[in-house]
């Protein structure tokens, strides 16, 4: 049911882990639902990610998609990454199941969670 | 690889006994039991032997042997078929929460028939208490339904108790006896049952075949109409090689079974002593009151399927009670009704073991689970909050 590069970024997740220094952090879902992503990104000043980092609670396409969502931001300006969307990181995977298309929703709400975050701590900083 | 299979629960491997002793019925003996020429007679020879057989295991009368196309077939009828029946005498029907959804979802499309059901609760290891039955029983209950055991946790119920209760006021029992069957010894007499459904894959046999015993004098519509067959109860031609198949593989299951159940027993209680040993983990179900092949536990801070996949990768196969198995947005109904909240409900795996579970097996198991656990706990924002908190 899940494409082989879903597994690839299943068993080895990139990017997993903590920044401890972080300038921006997102926590979305609940773990009611079951599933629960957390972002950390490192921005440069002029507003480039320069480092990502995850952590997900979650069934093998949350962290699938944590996993791929964290690839694409990676080098990424805080613009082009609130533009990702939950059907890119789905397609980057080569698709996903009809019932997990809400684990890539996850991933695209973790990303933006955790740049507004940044916003919020950087209210000096544009996004042009 | 070298696969593990812990999914016993799910389905089983047909036993190479089973399978020969079906194999002539699909080429040699091929006959349509109702044919009155010899290729349909031999075919009435071993479907007749077959019933008395399974009636021997269960201690009936093989009149009273119906056979059906599986354990939900067996539910539905058994339900549906007293229902309808016995309207006249009143709609309501009692159950417990943690049945299996062949009676569960059956009872809730009763419902919308206009009949009332009540589900009854559980306690904390998934136990029906005999008195709550008793309560609930009103003038209008025609029905009671309790499994024989669980099919996720393994929690045997006191149906002997029930079956009491219903005869003494009158009213039907039926137990869905699908985990049950070729684990722990079922006699319908002893039990005091009117009804019991088991299925024959379950137990070594092939899929798409069960059987449901009906206490000769229970009043129950039929089931599929359109022929004689069953004694006009349940209508289509036969599914020999199956029903061969069932009652074969019934015998083996239930030949040494005392001795069988105790291997299995002190394989699994290896199992739960060395899971459970895991930090932040618990049993499901009772510890000692449980099917001699069930290990259910839940594993805090992590998700089912991301438990099962690594499983899988690592060549374990297992299920899981999580929404993400069951394709809902909620974990099993049976893990909430024993009062897991949700999130812990999430991170449950059951094992099931069958005879020819190992000891290199168990051990497999216990060596590769612990890593996993670790892996995806070291991800789990939930963990790093919990370990956080802890400080």
């Amino acid at each position: 049911m899940y494409s082989d590069k879903v597994l690839d970024h299943f068993s080895n997740p990139r990017n997993v882990g903590e920044i401890p220094d972080a300038d921006g952090v997102g926590t979305v879902g609940n773990a009611k639902c079951g599933d629960i992503m957390r972002m950390y990104l490192k921005v440069d000043d002029s507003g480039i990610i320069t480092d990502v980092k995850f952590k997900t609670f979650g069934c093998g396409a949350a962290i699938a998609t944590s996993s791929m969502a964290t690839e694409m931001v990676k080098g990424k300006t805080l613009k082009e990454a609130l533009k990702l969307t939950n059907a890119a990181v789905a397609e980057a995977l080569d698709g996903l199941p009809p019932v997990k298309m809400h684990c890539s929703l996850l991933a695209e709400e973790a990303v933006k969670a955790a740049v507004e975050d940044y916003m919020k701590k950087h209210p000096e900083a544009v996004i042009d | 690889m070298n696969r593990i299979y812990m999914d016993n629960a799910a389905t089983t491997a047909v036993s190479r006994q089973v399978l020969d002793k079906m194999l002539p019925y699909f080429t040699d003996v091929y006959g349509n039991a109702s044919s009155i020429h010899g290729t349909g007679r031999d075919a009435r020879k071993a479907l007749e032997e077959a019933r008395r057989q399974v009636a021997s295991v269960l201690n009936c009368k093989p009149q009273e042997i119906y056979f059906t196309s599986g354990g939900s077939e067996s539910d539905n009828w058994a339900i549906k078929g007293t229902a309808f029946a016995n309207r006249r005498k009143g709609g309501h029907i009692i159950t417990s929460a943690i049945e299996h959804h062949a009676v569960l979802h059956t009872c809730q499309w009763l419902e919308k028939q206009g009949f009332t059901v009540t589900y009854l609760p559980v306690d904390e290891y998934g136990q029906v208490d005999p008195r709550d039955v008793e309560a609930a029983i009103t003038d209008k209950t025609i029905l009671i339904s309790v499994m024989a055991a669980n099919n996720e946790i393994g929690t045997i119920q006191p149906i002997r108790e029930i079956a009491r209760i219903a005869r003494a006021h009158q009213v039907y029992f039926h137990t869905d006896a699908v985990q049950a069957m070729g684990a722990i010894p079922m006699d319908v007499q002893e039990i005091g049952c009117d009804m019991l459904s088991l299925s024959a894959h379950k137990f070594h046999g092939p899929k798409g075949v069960g059987a449901l015993y009906i206490r000769q004098g229970v009043r129950i519509d039929n089931f599929m109409h359109g022929g004689a067959q069953e004694r006009g109860k349940r209508a289509t031609t036969e599914n020999i090689p199956g029903i061969v198949g069932l009652a074969e593989a019934l015998k083996l299951a239930t030949q040494d079974l005392e001795e069988k159940s105790a291997r299995i027993a002190a394989l699994r209680d290896q199992l739960i002593d060395g899971l459970t040993a895991i930090p932040y983990t618990r049993l499901n179900g009772h510890r000692t009151n449980r099917l001699p092949n069930n290990c259910n536990i839940s594993i805090r801070f992590v998700e089912g399927e991301a438990l099962l996949l690594r499983l899988d990768l690592a060549g374990i196969a297992a299920s899981s009670g999580s929404a993400c198995t069951s394709g809902s947005l909620d974990p099993s109904h049976v893990l909430l009704a024993i009062g897991l909240p949700h999130e812990i409900a999430h991170g449950s795996l059951r094992f099931s073991l069958s005879d020819a579970t190992t000891q290199e097996e168990v051990d497999t198991v216990l060596r590769t689970l612990p890593g996993i656990v670790e892996t995806l706990r070291s991800m789990s924002p939930l963990y790093a909050d919990f370990m956080e908190a802890q400080k």
